[in-house]
């Protein structure tokens, strides 16, 4: 085992670096790019029980030091999903990957997570209760403990592999939520999702966004998400998965001293589309420099 | 696609608001015209996606319009050296064009005709190119579309130069085999309505990361959900789908 490995629920990453859901697609693009092979594993797009077009254009706006996205979960649905994204997925990525799942209502949770349990190579349900940018659903379960508590209770029910809940940051008091999706039986938290976020155009004096309002995501956000990281690994017990505004080797190693097992990074992938190789080449040396042997003995160093 | 430095040689300016910028770098991921580059500028969080006007053995050209503060920055720019993605979209297809294609450009619409224009003439097709612009004091690039041996006509909406009206004006009364198109939508759409011929546009969309992994720039056609930054910039004829 090498020094930036890590152990996500009971399976031994070679590094805790994971692409986001929604910056990664189903892994091919990237493919182009580099091996992703050398990712820890990466949380693939958003996958809901229909197929779905997403948000109205435009979706992206840029802010100082990030951006906000409202792409409203455009994916495929979970049938396509499998029968046409996993099977070229498989064909550049040989690791066990994250599979992100969104819903509408508790039932829908359920049957994607399950269709998607018995898929060989996931390896993590990712259940997402906190996307900020569609109606009555997503963040809605996220935003209350105890339908985040309802919506975890009803994937454990139908899945053998880990569970994963990624929670908003959109609330008053992350740590309730954290908690009770815990008790609900969570063998892990992942967090923050994007905080919801608006600009407006001064020549149009409208909003950017045609949802007028997105989920704000990169580099600004990621003190946010320290603090929030923090909070949530020292209220649970479960590996915490770390993430919002990582964009380099040492804001991963901040997020681990935060408490976070391992990392995912989001928009800095679609700045630069080698962030997370490159991060993962550079963080021996940023190990080295902190005096740091082994990423798995830091975790929740930061007392 | 490919990353890699690029060198600015010149950035210099051809009207009010439009500038042209030559860049020394491995352009070898560029492989049509109609492609774009992403740009990244310091203190600027996105990229700025911007269509290649030209490109030779290790230059590469692109014309833009300063349109906010990121556009201004390059404008600004003299000297040093650009972090660029290369060899994003799908460009035009060539192989369709006929023997006698129109090549129709609108504003920032017209740079990427220029590569387009340069290659038909060299497979030996006769071009004949329309430029649309709303006034005089925004043309750019005639002198350089007649140079490559394009019959070229410009037309302005305020008839200060050229043919008054818009690009369909100029063209109404013209023979072609196929057509080639750039420009802002309502343009786009003109075009598509008045085109006797099928046809290839090119669609501008605001994008997160332009390589197709964060869908910013979906949109619907016949043939199902594409990317702008993937799948198109360019669409053909038969399968766009206005959406209003």
């Amino acid at each position: 085992m090498g020094r930036l490995s890590v152990n996500l629920c009971g399976i031994q990453l070679d590094n805790p670096v994971i692409p986001a859901s929604g910056t990664f697609g189903y892994g091919y693009e990237y493919a182009e790019l580099y091996d992703i092979n050398c990712l820890g594993t990466f949380s693939f797009k958003g996958t809901t029980k229909q197929p779905r077009f997403g948000n109205p254009t435009p979706r992206i706006a840029e802010c100082t030091a990030g951006m906000i996205n409202a792409v409203g979960l455009q994916n495929p649905g979970v049938e396509k999903v499998i029968s046409e994204e996993l099977p070229k997925l498989k064909e550049c990525f040989h690791k066990p990957v994250m599979a992100n799942v969104s819903g509408f209502s508790i039932e829908e949770y359920a049957h994607t997570c399950e269709k998607l349990d018995k898929e060989e190579q996931v390896g993590w349900l990712e259940v997402n209760v906190s996307c900020p940018n569609v109606h009555g659903g997503g963040m809605s379960f996220g935003t209350d403990p105890k339908a985040a508590a309802e919506v975890t209770a009803a994937v454990k029910k139908v899945t053998t592999k880990p569970v994963i809940v990624k929670l908003s940051p959109n609330v008053t008091d992350i740590v309730s939520i954290a908690k009770a999706c815990e008790d609900a039986g969570a063998d892990g938290i992942s967090l923050i999702n994007t905080m919801l976020g608006m600009r407006i155009d001064l020549r149009t004096k409208k909003p950017v966004i045609a949802n007028k309002m997105g989920g704000f995501s990169g580099s600004a956000i990621f003190p946010v998400a320290v603090r929030m990281v923090y909070q949530v690994a020292n209220a649970v017990s479960v590996p915490v998965v770390g993430m919002g505004g990582v964009t380099t080797a040492e804001d991963v190693v901040e997020m681990m001293l935060a408490g976070a097992t391992a990392v995912e990074i989001g928009a800095a992938n679609l700045v630069n589309p080698f962030t997370c190789r490159d991060i993962i080449e550079q963080l021996p040396a940023v190990m080295d420099k902190y005096g740091i042997n082994t990423l798995q003995e830091i975790i929740g160093g930061a007392k | 696609m490919k990353q890699g430095r690029f060198v600015i040689k010149e950035n210099k300016q051809l009207t009010d608001s439009v500038w042209q910028m030559t860049l020394c770098g491995d352009v070898s991921a560029i492989t049509a015209p109609g492609q774009f580059v992403n740009i990244q500028l310091d203190g600027r969080y996105l990229r700025r996606p911007i269509s290649v006007c030209d490109v030779n053995e290790n230059t590469l050209t692109i014309v833009y319009k300063v349109v906010g503060k990121g556009t201004e920055q390059m404008a600004n720019m003299q000297e040093g050296e650009l972090d660029v993605l290369t060899g994003l979209g799908n460009g035009y297809d060539l192989s369709v064009a006929g023997e006698n294609p129109v090549l129709i450009g609108g504003g920032v619409g017209v740079p990427p005709m220029y590569l387009l224009a340069r290659r038909l003439i060299e497979q030996g097709k006769k071009v004949k190119v329309i430029l649309g612009f709303n006034t005089k004091q925004e043309i750019f690039y005639e002198e350089e579309f007649k140079a490559l041996g394009a019959d070229v006509m410009v037309t302005t909406v305020d008839g200060s130069y050229g043919k008054k009206g818009f690009v369909t004006n100029a063209l109404e009364d013209l023979d072609y085999s196929y057509f080639y198109t750039c420009g802002p939508e309502p343009m786009l759409k003109a075009v598509y309505r008045a085109s006797t011929t099928s046809g290839q546009m090119s669609f501008e969309k605001r994008m997160g990361c332009g390589f197709g992994a964060c869908m910013g720039c979906s949109c619907k056609t016949i043939t199902g959900y594409k990317r702008i930054c993937k799948e198109g910039p360019v669409m053909r004829k038969e399968e766009i789908l206005w959406e209003d």
